[in-house]
């Protein structure tokens, strides 16, 4: 018979005190092994001078210091081009491949999802099936196509190409379908409103956890893309190819490159944090059918 | 206006709803049921030929295909032409400068009879992705299941803690400060310490530990979209079915993930299998980064590598196509296999 208790008011069963143990000792150990480097970086970018070149290296800072964080000023401030044209370049890639993505993605996604036409399943096969391959691989070929409209070097090759990731289009796809309900669509439509309009003004409410999670995915990359292969002009390239080149160059423990992790990190897991309810949300009815 | 609509709307709902659902309430249910098929395909009129019916439907539907049209472009652009792209340059000799010119399938001979670096690197691939694949995948589905049992406000801080590392870009460069070759590295200042070795060890440039340590680090990276998939997987299922299962003779924790958590999750152990099967072909810029180009010796040279010093190096598209088809019948097989794997859980 199996064991029964109550916590907080709910029947809780098939729990032993032995495997609530064991969860937690093992949680742990994964814990340790996820968050100590994490936690070693943040250490390291607060340590003065003295303490980063100390033998053994400790796991706390004694004093803390923003120094690190001021010398990775200044290493910008003497890099080969002007170091705010490095954030400008993220942050318009970023925008515009972001804001790109949500909108072709959701109308396509609503449409798949929720209007029915010929090759519709057939579109979506193909999508599912991109998920199956590391767009890397299609790098050589990608190359051939981009020089073809000869984007090569412009932010072009950078920002359309990401407004066709499927990840997005895919997640917003399978949330629509089960949390915008036909009745209400169905009724927008015998109210008049255009197909389009039902989209914009109906559905697209509806899933807003779906386009933060659609946002956060396109954000995620496109912050994180360093150098592009299709990128050589300086004045081109991103925030993190340039932090990348401060954290690979020889003064790697000297902070700055420590500093320099923390602010690439920080955006990303802040982002994260502020929306960590409605991605979970989205990522409910992220399952594949067979 | 917006608004004045949506409120319209959803008080026609309930109106529309409520009588119906009284007067016939099974028939409403049966309408319910019944699933609509992805498309009634009308029969064609006869005096219709084929391709006038096609320009029909099309034009009846234009608003579905118009708003798929613009995503649509794009992905056939950036996804679908590259891949037959590249399956039709791997028969040729391409190189970015002359006309390509038809060569048959010597350069897939050339690849395993010619290309002893190659087949390291096939070697090399499939460790990396049978170790790295696999053990992620399991990894994110028990830490999943972990985090599942604890408190809400505590459930989001441990979830923060190890989906940090897969959005925090190449924030995995630490390992390469904590295992730094000199004495400053945390991990060599530690085994000296304990006496364990009398000198540095050469973590990243030693042959015999740069594959385990790559696959450290890229399983520290891998817990991404796959674990918040199954961590929201678990959310979803009812806690009523574990009740019934108690009740039907359900003993411990593990019969009950076996049995009823599993099998309802079988959508969601889909999709994070085809994420986990497609990072661990994928984990080429990690290796790049924490050894170098080339690694030593080869010692982690992957198919991913392979590919790149003959497309993006040496400009061999021809030969450089070939090595990614071969990664793509890779990548599908693995796919296929793990889905027909899959559709056996709880049974």
């Amino acid at each position: 018979m199996a064991k029964m208790r109550t916590r907080n008011h709910r029947v809780v069963l098939n729990r032993s005190a032995g495997g609530d143990a064991g969860i937690t000792f093992m949680l742990s150990i994964f814990g340790v092994f996820m968050f100590f480097p994490m936690y070693y970086v943040v250490v390291q970018s607060l340590k003065p001078l003295d303490e980063l070149f100390m033998f053994p290296p400790r796991l706390y800072v004694v004093n803390p210091t923003f120094a690190n964080f001021g010398d990775l000023f200044v290493l910008m401030s003497d890099s080969w081009v002007p170091f705010s044209r490095y954030i400008f370049n993220t942050v318009f890639i970023t925008i515009c491949g972001t804001l790109g993505n949500l909108v072709f993605a959701s109308m396509a996604a609503y449409s798949l999802a929720k209007l029915r036409f010929p090759g519709r399943n057939a579109i979506f096969q193909i999508i599912v099936m991109s998920l199956m391959f590391h767009s890397t691989v299609n790098q050589v070929t990608h190359f051939i196509i981009l020089s073809a409209f000869s984007w090569i070097d412009t932010y072009l090759s950078i920002i359309v190409p990401s407004m066709a990731t499927t990840m997005g289009l895919y997640l917003m796809k399978q949330f629509m379908e089960t949390s915008v309900p036909d009745t209400v669509l169905e009724s927008a439509r015998l109210d008049g409103a255009s197909e389009f309009r039902t989209f914009l003004i109906i559905a697209m409410p509806m899933v807003k956890p779906a386009w933060l999670t659609l946002m956060i995915e396109c954000f995620k990359t496109l912050w994180n893309s360093g150098s592009s292969i299709y990128v050589h002009s300086e004045e081109l390239k991103t925030f993190h190819y340039a932090i990348n080149q401060i954290v690979t160059g020889g003064i790697a423990r000297s902070g700055a490159g420590a500093a320099a992790t923390v602010v690439m990190m920080s955006v990303p897991i802040i982002v994260f944090v502020l929306n960590q309810s409605q991605i979970i949300e989205t990522m409910g009815s992220s399952g594949m059918k067979d | 206006m917006s608004e004045e609509l949506q409120s319209d709307v959803l008080n026609d709902v309930k109106n529309a709803e409520a009588p119906v659902a009284e007067e016939t309430p099974v028939a409403a249910e049966a309408e319910a049921e019944v699933k609509l098929p992805d498309y009634v395909e009308h029969e064609p009129r006869p005096e219709m030929t084929k391709w006038q019916w096609t320009w029909n439907e099309i034009k009846k539907n234009k608003t579905a295909y118009f708003m798929v049209a613009p995503f649509l472009l794009l992905f056939i652009v950036f996804t679908v032409i590259p891949v037959f792209l590249s399956i039709l340059l791997s028969f040729t000799d391409f190189n970015m400068l002359q006309m390509p010119h038809w060569k048959g399938v010597s350069n897939y001979a050339r690849l395993f009879l010619d290309d002893e670096i190659f087949l390291l690197a096939c070697k090399n691939t499939l460790i990396f992705a049978c170790i790295t694949g696999p053990v992620s995948y399991i990894l994110s589905l028990l830490i999943a299941w972990f985090i599942n049992e604890l408190p809400p406000k505590l459930r989001a801080v441990v979830t923060l803690v190890f989906y940090a590392p897969s959005i925090s870009g190449q924030v995995y460069l630490v390992w390469k400060t904590l295992f730094s070759s000199d004495s400053y590295g945390w991990v060599n200042a530690t085994l000296i310490n304990l006496g364990l070795t009398s000198e540095a060890i050469l973590w990243f440039e030693d042959a015999q530990y740069v594959m385990g340590l790559c696959i450290v680090v890229a399983l520290w990276t891998s817990l991404g979209t796959a674990f918040l998939s199954f961590i929201a997987g678990f959310q979803t299922i009812d806690r009523s079915m574990y009740e019934a299962a108690a009740v039907d003779g359900i003993k411990n924790r593990w019969q009950e993930l076996w049995y009823i958590t599993l099998p309802t999750m079988r959508p969601q152990l889909m999709f994070g299998a085809v994420l986990s099967i497609t990072n661990s072909f994928g984990f080429g810029a990690v290796v790049t980064n924490l050894c170098g180009f080339p690694s030593v010796d080869y010692a982690a040279h992957t198919i991913m590598h392979h590919l790149d010093d003959y497309g993006g190096q040496r400009y061999e598209i021809g030969y450089a196509s070939a090595i990614a088809v071969i990664l793509f019948i890779i990548m599908f097989a693995s796919n296929i296999l793990i889905k027909k794997a899959l559709s056996k859980v709880g049974e």
